[in-house]
């Protein structure tokens, strides 16, 4: 079996989203177990391939035996098998992490719940593995529509917030099968990599812009980069805990990994991706930015973490738009460093007790006596996010500004220097409630359903996620020279 | 005064349409290959005459198929795409290489029929899903199937 791993990934999610309903309806238990189970055989055949992959050739699969370019095929590269990993492991955390928030749910609800996990699951696993253009849009719209039914389960004003993304998300999904639809009558094929050697030798003309321009913005908006950010706030913020968790670790990363792929392995160098390179730079400078006061005067923290990520994101398109390899290493690391961080930072948050509807910073005061390992990994992610070392942050930054000062670029390593700080002052104002400030007394009400809800699927999940961050950052060095830099494009 | 389900002719002419949906669908979906049609569209028919039924007869009993009943086929449907795609992964293919399939007949007669499979999976998904969708929007009030 251990030839077909690569389609195996996609598969465990996928299968388990159709067995998952009707489990459901002899055994409740049994449904939560086999989401468990699917989300870590996937993980369990990402790791073995990437290992494989790393060390050997990269790894092409047939789908029903035919070659490309006339069928589907999914290719294991350090990069996409890298982000494959990366989606997998945040899947079985979240997929752990829910149990508890599901307890309350008839059973059709949590299956339901569950089965749309898995679809989304399996269709960010699929966009990160498919070696085929038009695939990766049919995976972007399955893991979006899961998505969008899995934001909108959050009550009333989740509805309204995932509405407004449905009708964002839906465009941006057509701006990107438009522009493809150039590419394709460009070229006559949708297989990257025969897509890449035909459209080298089309002559640059206007339609082959117009193709980069449409697929460049269509990504963009998935990945919520500024101007375009206008959806994400309010999905974030009412969503239900786990579902935040998982979409604001991984969604966005698996868009930002499309666009590295389309520009640096699909689309030749030429004047149309440099340009939507250096649009997309000084975009992220406004978005770094933007992100960073913007998150300083929220109240409400889930909001605050929204518009950080905003700039995080920024962090991602600037590495994208140097373009160098130090920049690009930094880009990635960073993929995976806020990853991981924003999933423990969600997952702490969605942990704490739900007195009022709002989770306000003052709600946080006192609360590292009340739950000491959860806030200690909510601190680390936290100081990952500021960038502080030993955590993953830090080097992702480094790597980052490195790329920024071999560019030249001074503007963007200042800009990258002015935004750790202001992340500073908004993350070490709620670590000073944290840590500093009287909390309520444990007679309380809302206490109680605190201390129920806490239980270890809830806390293992969230330190495991702060332990990783810690160990990107201290073994930073060998990510960089075994995976990363094996899936760095030729520059 | 709210009138009830049905009435003598509207009774006789759904019984009357129905099994020529059904026999209707079944044309398209196994001539799917060389006519506009396939799998969706045979799947949209037969889930018209499941609508068909309910508008007529009501969302009880006697229409034909329970909102349970389509949750399963709307998962069964796609299961068993999927279950020919890795039935021929066990039999030496990859992923829905059809043509591995251990089936006592000649290579082409086991494509032709593993095709098939997978256009009956998606004609009972996509009946699964809509009956589904009308179930849903139909009971809005409590907002469960």
């Amino acid at each position: 079996m251990s030839r077909h791993l690569p389609i195996l990934i996609v598969l465990c999610p996928l299968v388990g989203a159709l067995i998952v309903p009707l489990v459901g309806r002899v055994s409740v238990r049994a449904a939560r177990g086999l989401t468990v189970l699917a989300t870590m055989s996937s993980l369990a055949c990402a790791v073995a391939a990437l290992r494989e992959v790393l060390s050997g050739d990269d790894w092409h699969y047939h789908l029903g035996g035919w070659a490309p370019p006339w069928g589907i095929e999914y290719v294991v590269d350090p990069l996409g098998g890298g982000m494959a990993v990366l989606v997998a492991l945040l899947a079985t955390l979240v997929a752990i992490y829910a149990g508890p928030y599901l307890r309350g749910f008839s059973s059709l609800r949590g299956a339901t719940f569950d089965s749309l996990f898995l679809l989304l699951t399996g269709g960010l696993l699929g966009i990160t593995l498919t070696g085929d253009l038009f695939n990766l849009y049919v995976f972007l719209e399955i893991s979006s529509l899961a998505a969008y039914a899995l934001l909108g389960s959050g009550g009333e004003r989740a509805v309204v917030a995932t509405f407004r993304y449905l009708l964002v998300g839906t465009i941006a999904a057509s701006f990107y099968l438009l522009g493809l639809g150039y590419l394709y009558a460009l070229t006559g094929t949708l297989n990257m990599a025969d897509l890449a050697i035909r459209l080298a030798a089309v002559p640059s003309g206007s339609a082959a812009t117009v193709g980069v321009v449409l697929i460049v913005v269509g990504l963009a908006v998935k990945m919520a980069v500024f101007p375009l950010h206008g959806w994400m706030p309010d999905a974030y913020t009412y969503a239900p805990p786990p579902v935040t968790m998982f979409i604001a670790a991984v969604m966005s990363k698996v868009s930002a990994y499309a666009l590295i792929r389309l520009l640096f392995f699909v689309l030749p160098a030429g004047d149309a991706v440099a340009t939507a390179r250096d649009v997309l730079g000084w975009v992220a400078v406004a978005g770094v930015l933007a992100g960073s006061v913007l998150a300083l005067p929220q109240k409400d923290v889930r909001r605050m973490l929204a518009y950080s990520s905003i700039g995080q994101m920024g962090y991602i398109v600037l590495g994208v738009s140097l373009g160098n390899a130090a920049a690009l290493t930094g880009a990635l690391l960073h993929v995976g460093a806020h990853a991981v961080a924003k999933g423990c930072l969600f997952g702490a948050i969605g942990s704490m007790p739900r007195q009022t509807v709002q989770v306000e910073i003052a709600g946080f005061a006192g609360a590292a006596r009340r739950a000491p390992l959860t806030m200690a990994a909510f601190t680390v992610a936290a100081l990952s996010l500021i960038g502080m070392p030993p955590t993953a942050g830090f080097f992702s930054k480094w790597y980052l500004l490195r790329g920024a000062l071999e560019a030249d670029a001074w503007v963007f390593a200042a800009v990258l220097l002015v935004s750790s700080l202001l992340s500073a002052i908004y993350f070490f104002r709620l670590l000073e409630q944290i840590y500093f400030a009287d909390g309520p007394p444990v007679s309380e009400p809302g206490q109680a359903s605190g201390v129920a809800r806490r239980s270890w699927r809830v806390v293992a999940p969230v330190v495991t996620l702060g332990a990783i961050v810690l160990l990107i950052g201290l073994f930073n060095g060998a990510l960089v020279t075994s995976v990363i830099e094996r899936a760095l494009p030729e520059l | 005064m709210r009138s009830r389900f049905g009435s003598p002719v509207l009774d006789a002419s759904a019984r009357l349409l129905a099994p020529f949906m059904w026999l209707f669908a079944a044309y398209v979906m196994v001539h799917g290959h060389d006519s506009p049609g396939g799998g969706f569209q045979a799947g949209v028919i037969l889930a018209a005459s499941i609508v068909m039924l309910r508008l007529v007869r009501g969302g009880g009993t006697g229409s034909g198929l329970s909102s349970r009943g389509a949750l399963t086929l709307a998962c069964a449907g796609p299961l068993l795409f999927g279950g020919i795609g890795i039935g021929s992964l066990f039999s030496g293919g990859n992923f829905l290489d059809y043509g591995a399939l251990p089936l006592p007949m000649d290579p082409v007669q086991v494509r032709v029929i593993g095709t098939l499979g997978i256009e009956a999976g998606v004609m009972l998904g996509v009946t699964g899903v809509l009956v589904l969708i009308f179930d849903v929007l139909a009971s809005w009030d409590d907002g469960t199937v």
